[in-house]
């Protein structure tokens, strides 16, 4: 793993999640890790990102990182104190460009488990939150990130529960469904590196490896077969100043920072 | 394996709904009573119950812990963006069946280990939604329609452990997912301020409450403050609810401890961690609710046991947001 001393892991994805971000767009951030990653975008070179939180808040600017979407820390500054009705609205219209999702387990699709562990959904074997706002984001967002943990627990060839949608059995699913058009996951940040969907096949490939990881790593922690860009690439590392930022600026307290990505 | 196919748990008829609201009173009366009055008037075994806010944003603690004290029994719950309002409830085991966009999840706070035992055990019936579903359940209610279109939970296990049905659009031809009107029998919203007859304002972010308040068949308010009816004149922009929709009128100052309120104080993250560290096994639960909730004799028993004024002073210095300055 590329723990190098001068950064952790955890710093290399936020940092990489914060390269995903264009200047003047609209992203809609949960807790955690993406959020510290728009913060970092905003105070680098996307000044002006629109962070909208799914309970409400519009255009805050974010002074300590909240741990509820809903809570004071989301509402600092903000340009509207909205509602939930009116931010997902807004996803339905085509107004939002990125949202950000976790889960507990993903496929090469794409599609995304955060409902149960088991066979029988009555009898559940790990029961979990449940949808949220992530069946909405991924429906209705133009460009979904998934950050996630790679191991093959999670990288599996089947999820338990299509909770969210990613490109469901393939090409031309979504729209069958009645999702909207050129809609889907964008990219998935894992712990080992960075992957996109083939255009054709809307499989599951990986487009970056993190520095101190190799391709074998990779084949080894996936449930799936995965598949490799002919351009490989190695995820670029954080910089010191975008480190720095990090540290002293976004998350001081280290609440994101010193947790590990793991199972 | 279930078949697919969520339980619908409360009628979205609406010609039901109009002769219901065509009886709500809309007398300019008193509403102020005590919290436990107002559960033990309004909150009956069986009735499908919704809670505003989020989870432990600006929730209504004292009606909740009240609904656990006296033991109710068969509550449907709405479970949209619940955590530790859907803890206490779980916990206190007074639901029988929820409508589930989030429940169990506490957010960066973990998940609930006695909510995932009351689902894995099979002790609830659930139908799943998401988010944005169940909110639009809701704002298809207090519109007084049966159904609003949407482009969410189309295609996926999350559709299908629902009770939405698929439409085509007349239009179009675009394939659509119907989401049934949800009028919930009651709603316990808790508010920064209300009069005595029921107007309120919620500062801040409202979530989905405008909805919900006017989709619930009876309403209570818990808030931080009962205000002249002059300042509603005064400031009308200000109204989140109009006094017709509501049904009781509680006072309880700190009254979503330990979720945190905007504008007010902050959430008690000891308490919270705690209460998650006591549902390691039903005894301890079992403790922890017993001296919590059942022999404190209200939420002012509560709040005193747990640091009470001094406490709640710490929180209010700690909130981030600062009260609106008067207008006008």
């Amino acid at each position: 793993m590329p723990e190098t001393g001068r950064y952790t892991l955890m710093e290399l994805m936020i940092c990489a999640t914060a390269h995903l971000l264009e200047d003047g767009k609209t992203a809609l951030i949960g807790t955690g890790a993406p959020l510290a990653a728009a913060m970092l975008a905003q105070k680098t070179h996307a000044l002006n990102l629109i962070i909208l939180f799914e309970a409400g808040a519009m255009a805050p600017i974010l002074e300590k990182l909240p741990i509820s979407v809903a809570g004071s820390s989301t509402q600092t500054h903000a340009l509207v104190h909205s509602s939930m009705d009116d931010i997902m609205e807004s996803c339905q219209r085509g107004m939002v460009d990125y949202s950000f999702l976790g889960g507990a387990q993903i496929d090469q699709f794409g599609n995304l488990n955060s409902t149960m562990i088991g066979a029988d959904y009555a009898r559940p074997k790990v029961r979990l939150p449940g949808s949220g706002g992530a069946n909405d984001l991924a429906s209705l967002c133009w460009q979904t990130v998934t950050i996630i943990p790679h191991t093959r627990r999670k990288f599996v060839p089947r999820v338990d529960f299509i909770t969210t949608p990613g490109y469901l059995n393939g090409p031309g699913a979504r729209e069958a469904a009645g999702l909207p058009a050129n809609t889907g996951p964008y990219r998935v940040l894992s712990t080992l590196g960075i992957m996109g969907f083939d255009p054709a096949s809307k499989r599951m490939t990986v487009l970056s490896i993190h520095p101190g990881v190799t391709r074998q790593d990779i084949i080894d922690n996936t449930g799936f077969e995965m598949l490799f860009a002919a351009d490989l690439a190695v995820t670029s590392e954080p910089s010191d100043a975008e480190l720095r930022i990090l540290r002293e600026q976004v998350d001081p307290t280290g609440m994101v920072l010193s947790k590990t990505m793991k199972e | 394996m279930v078949e697919p196919g969520g339980e619908l748990f409360q009628s979205p008829d609406v010609e039901a709904a109009r002769a219901f609201f065509r009886t709500k009173s809309r007398a300019m009366t008193d509403k102020r009573m005590t919290v436990p009055e107002a559960v033990k008037r309004f909150v009956h075994d069986g009735d499908y119950l919704a809670i505003g806010g989020f989870g432990s944003v600006r929730i209504p603690t004292a009606a909740l812990h009240e609904i656990v004290r006296r033991r109710y029994r068969n509550l449907g719950f709405c479970g949209h963006s619940s955590t530790h309002d859907f803890q206490i409830l779980a916990d206190g085991g007074v639901l029988d069946r929820c409508d589930i966009s989030y429940i169990v999840g506490l957010e960066m706070r973990g998940l609930s280990p006695h909510g995932r035992r009351l689902v894995e055990s099979g002790a609830l019936r659930t139908t799943e939604w998401s988010n944005a579903g169940l909110g639009w359940r809701y704002k298809a209610a207090a519109m007084g329609l049966p159904f609003l279109p949407a482009r969410v939970m189309l295609g996926t296990d999350t559709e299908r452990f629902s009770a939405a049905r698929e439409i085509t659009d007349p239009f179009t031809g675009q394939k659509l997912l119907a989401v049934p009107a949800l009028f919930p029998d009651v709603a316990i919203i808790h508010v920064h301020q209300a009069d005595i007859y029921g107007n309120a304002q919620i500062e801040g972010i409202h979530i989905v409450d405008r909805d919900l308040a006017r989709a619930a068949k009876r309403l209570l308010i818990t808030c931080e403050r009962i205000i002249p009816t002059e300042e509603f004149r005064r400031h009308p922009e200000r109204t989140t609810l109009p006094y017709w929709l509501v049904d009781a009128v509680c006072e309880v100052p700190g009254g979503s401890y330990p979720a945190e309120m905007p504008f007010e104080y902050t959430s008690d993250e000891p308490h919270l961690a705690a209460w998650v560290a006591a549902e390691k096994d039903e005894t301890s639960l079992q403790a922890f609710l017993e001296r919590q909730i059942f022999t404190t004799r209200d939420f002012a028993g509560y709040l005193a046991l747990n640091g009470g004024e001094a406490r709640l002073a710490e929180l209010r210095a700690a909130e981030p947001l600062q009260r609106p300055e008067p207008r006008g």
